[in-house]
């Protein structure tokens, strides 16, 4: 009571009070400091907005120019005036597809593996061959399918359209089906074989972010399925697939980003046609990161603007994948824990 | 166990007799009788092996039935296939005369998720001793490291010529990207760690955008600017920015993830010892984060070194080796490997496939330096640190100490003694 009395008094004489500042002084070394680290961070903005604005800048001159035939034209012969992504965007599409449908079970299974089945040491060793997996250059898988790969896949190719082959995109023009003299040559550098080969390739990236998913899905949880008497499997189903959903969509994504833009595998792979060719068993196709690859060098200075132009729709593509791909990933219930 | 059979009897001893002492009984030790089987605690159970290899065996002779006699088909790979399918069909046919329903659901998905693994991991152990076997030929030859293309045609034997430009290529033009992108990409990693606000999460948002940048776009950007529009060469220089673009964020965004995992309690404490900003990054945000960081910067430069089609558009290629970066094409080990290829000539595609096994150890050797150092948390020392930090800590003592006694030469007790 005394030390209240004391003090009361003061407050109200004081009038109104200076409201104090409460931004800190860093001193003379910290602003420097922070101003450095923030021209660094300047820095990297202005390259990659360079990059981002120059294809931008470059590309509308060629989409002005063509319209909005440059989005049905299939043909690419920029200085006759005629060219288009119809073709080549179908293609990159595909070959994106036939990946994900190759990876997606692949990069599944080898997560689920890693986080539910495999015992403490092989767990590591499994993780490292993994992240190998996603560092091996990608000449290498090129270098790989098109000496060895193509030739032998090329009869499964022949199996499914010899059995399949009356779903329209499994058939194959030009060959009689189940006839066994048919030239295999028909079913070499199509977008089945680059999509499994990309497939491969993307295979690491997704189960990368499948697996720290998992991995995080609550304990407790985990062991009141067991205790409710699930078997292993049981348990992956109610508590490990639907914790990771979001993971398992994100990551799936995130590797159809990859396939959409990887370039030299696919280069090595095809042989370009510039039409729109839904037959995914056919040999010839296209992808937009393989027409900038093998066309860059004779291309007028419009012919670099159309290439730009189709790099723009490209990478619009990937950034809207991947955005959606980062979003669903981190909306996911990672990092939840529930209460033992 | 004798604990638990004891206590019941101590308690009932209590009750009943609640004047005597309470005393403990103990069961009478009888010995076993008989032979005891010594119980199995694996889950693994006979029935289940012959189950599993049962059906391998069934399924193998099956389709091998189905191959040869019934239907006309040929193919190794559609064999393995086959006999893959019909085994786990046959397996889950075998376990479902012992077991119920959501048992044979668990092991079917066993058997299938261990497949898919052994799958992925028999697909790169292919690919990896592929190329080294198609490589061999020509690695094996000490030319291959001492001399380049020049004066070596398509036909020439692999005793002669080998992939010098290329790995000079490489070195020089992995080095330069990384000159440009480890400062800048730490930088501008400590500057979204440590100034948070509106415009660090502007520039995260479009350095996550640009990892999407495909990498051919990233060498066609390099090509018009530099090369079309600012008159640079195909050099080593333009495959170098292009490779840097590429790279930079990369390196951005793996710095970035490190620095947070650094403690907060540690870089908290530091500024509550009065430390400026600078300081508390310098010495214990990065030094903490450091073997994150290195790790980072390794697997960036694995990437650059891997990079093929930025290099293809910027660099030129040739068969001479060209160690100056400014001026005349330069050739890069996956640029090599690549050209070689398409020639289709035998002993070129032995060349092509030489450099990338020597592209494939140089990733290789990287990645395991890259595990090693990275191995380890965030603030988990070495034991050569640890004993470096407890010297360093020794001395700070020994400093205290003589202080101590030239501040107070007649005081006999220490501070620092008294706690401990």
């Amino acid at each position: 009571m005394i030390d209240t009395q004391e003090f009361e008094p003061i407050a109200p004489d004081q009038g109104p009070q200076v409201r104090r500042s409460l931004k800190a002084n860093p001193g003379p070394a910290d602003r420097f400091f922070r101003g450095a680290v923030r021209g660094g961070g300047v820095a990297v903005l202005a390259i990659m907005l360079l990059v981002g604005s120059f294809l931008a800048y470059r590309g509308w001159q060629a989409l002005h120019k063509a319209g909005l035939s440059f989005f049905t034209t299939q043909d690419w012969n920029p200085d006759a005036g005629r060219f288009g992504i119809a073709a080549v965007i179908v293609g990159t599409v595909l070959i994106a597809v036939v990946a994900i449908v190759v990876a997606m079970p692949l990069a599944l299974g080898m997560a689920l593996y890693i986080s539910e089945y495999a015992p403490g040491r092989i767990k590591s060793w499994m993780t490292s061959t993994v992240d190998l997996m996603a560092a091996v250059p990608s000449v290498v898988y090129g270098l790989w399918a098109v000496t060895l790969f193509e030739w032998k896949a090329d009869s499964l190719s022949k199996w499914i359209s010899d059995w399949f082959g009356w779903i329209p995109i499994f058939k194959v023009d030009g060959v009689k089906r189940h006839d066994p003299l048919a030239s295999m040559t028909r079913y070499t550098s199509s977008t089945f074989i680059a999509g499994i080969v990309v497939g491969i390739m993307v295979t690491p990236i997704a189960c990368a972010i499948m697996r720290q998913a998992f991995s995080q899905a609550p304990a407790g949880e985990r062991e009141g399925a067991y205790a409710l008497g699930a078997t292993r499997w049981g348990m992956i189903r109610s508590v490990v697939l639907p914790f990771g959903q979001g993971a398992i969509i994100g990551g799936t994504m995130l590797g159809l980003g990859r396939a959409l833009g990887e370039t030299i595998a696919v280069v090595m792979i095809i042989s370009p046609v510039f039409q729109i060719r839904l037959h995914v068993l056919q040999n010839g196709t296209s992808s937009v990161s393989s027409l900038i690859a093998l066309r860059y060098g004779e291309a007028s200075p419009f012919g670099i603007s159309a290439l730009m132009a189709a790099g723009l729709v490209l990478f619009a593509f990937t950034l809207g994948v991947n955005f959606v791909a980062a979003s669903i990933v981190a909306r996911s219930r990672s990092g939840a824990v529930s209460e033992v | 166990m004798t604990t638990v059979d004891t206590s019941p009897a101590t308690t009932s001893t209590t009750t009943s007799t609640a004047a005597a002492p309470p005393r403990t009984t103990l069961p009478p030790r009888t010995p076993p009788s008989g032979q005891q089987a010594r119980r199995q605690l694996g889950t693994l159970r006979t029935t289940d092996l012959l189950a599993f290899f049962g059906a391998l065996a069934a399924s193998a002779t099956m389709t091998g039935l189905l191959w040869t006699q019934i239907a006309p088909f040929t193919g190794l790979v559609g064999y393995v296939v086959t006999t893959w399918c019909l085994g786990v069909v046959l397996y889950a046919v075998l376990t479902s005369f012992d077991e119920n329903r959501p048992t044979v659901w668990a092991r079917v998905a066993a058997v299938i998720v261990h497949s898919l693994a052994a799958l992925v991991v028999a697909v790169l152990a292919f690919i990896v001793v592929y190329t080294f076997i198609k490589g061999w030929k020509a690695v094996v030859h000490s030319n291959f490291y001492t001399q380049d293309m020049r004066s070596t045609g398509p036909r020439d034997p692999l005793t002669d010529g080998g992939a010098r430009h290329a790995i000079v290529g490489t070195l020089i033009e992995v080095g330069i990207a990384l000159a440009i992108t480890v400062p800048l990409g730490l930088v501008t990693a400590v500057f979204l760690h440590e100034i948070p606000g509106r415009f660090s999460r502007f520039v995260r948002t479009v350095v996550d955008a640009m990892t999407a940048l495909p990498d051919v776009i990233a060498g066609l950007f390099i090509y018009a600017t530099l090369i079309l529009i600012l008159g640079v060469e195909q050099s080593g220089l333009a495959a170098a920015t292009a490779l840097a673009v590429t790279v930079l964020p990369i390196i951005i965004r793996a710095s970035d993830v490190v620095l947070r995992l650094v403690p907060g309690g540690l870089t908290e404490a530091s500024y509550a010892l009065g430390s400026p900003q600078w300081r508390t990054v310098r010495r214990v945000t990065l030094p903490t984060a450091r073997a994150g960081l290195a790790t980072a910067v390794i697997l960036g430069a694995a990437r650059a070194i891997g990079e093929t089609s930025p290099v293809l558009l910027t660099a030129g290629a040739t068969d001479h080796t060209n160690t100056d970066p400014v001026h005349g094409p330069m050739m890069s080990l996956p640029l090599m490997a690549y050209s070689k290829i398409e020639t289709g000539q035998p002993n070129e595609m032995a060349r092509g496939f030489g450099a990338a096994a020597v592209l494939l150890v140089v990733v290789l050797v990287l990645f395991v330096i890259g595990r090693i150092i990275g191995g380890r948390g965030a603030g988990q020392l070495t034991s050569r640190q640890l004993r470096r930090r407890t010297a360093a800590s020794q001395r700070d003592r020994r400093r205290y100490d003589e202080r101590h006694i030239a501040a107070a030469p007649g005081n006999g007790t220490h501070p620092a003694d008294t706690g401990g």
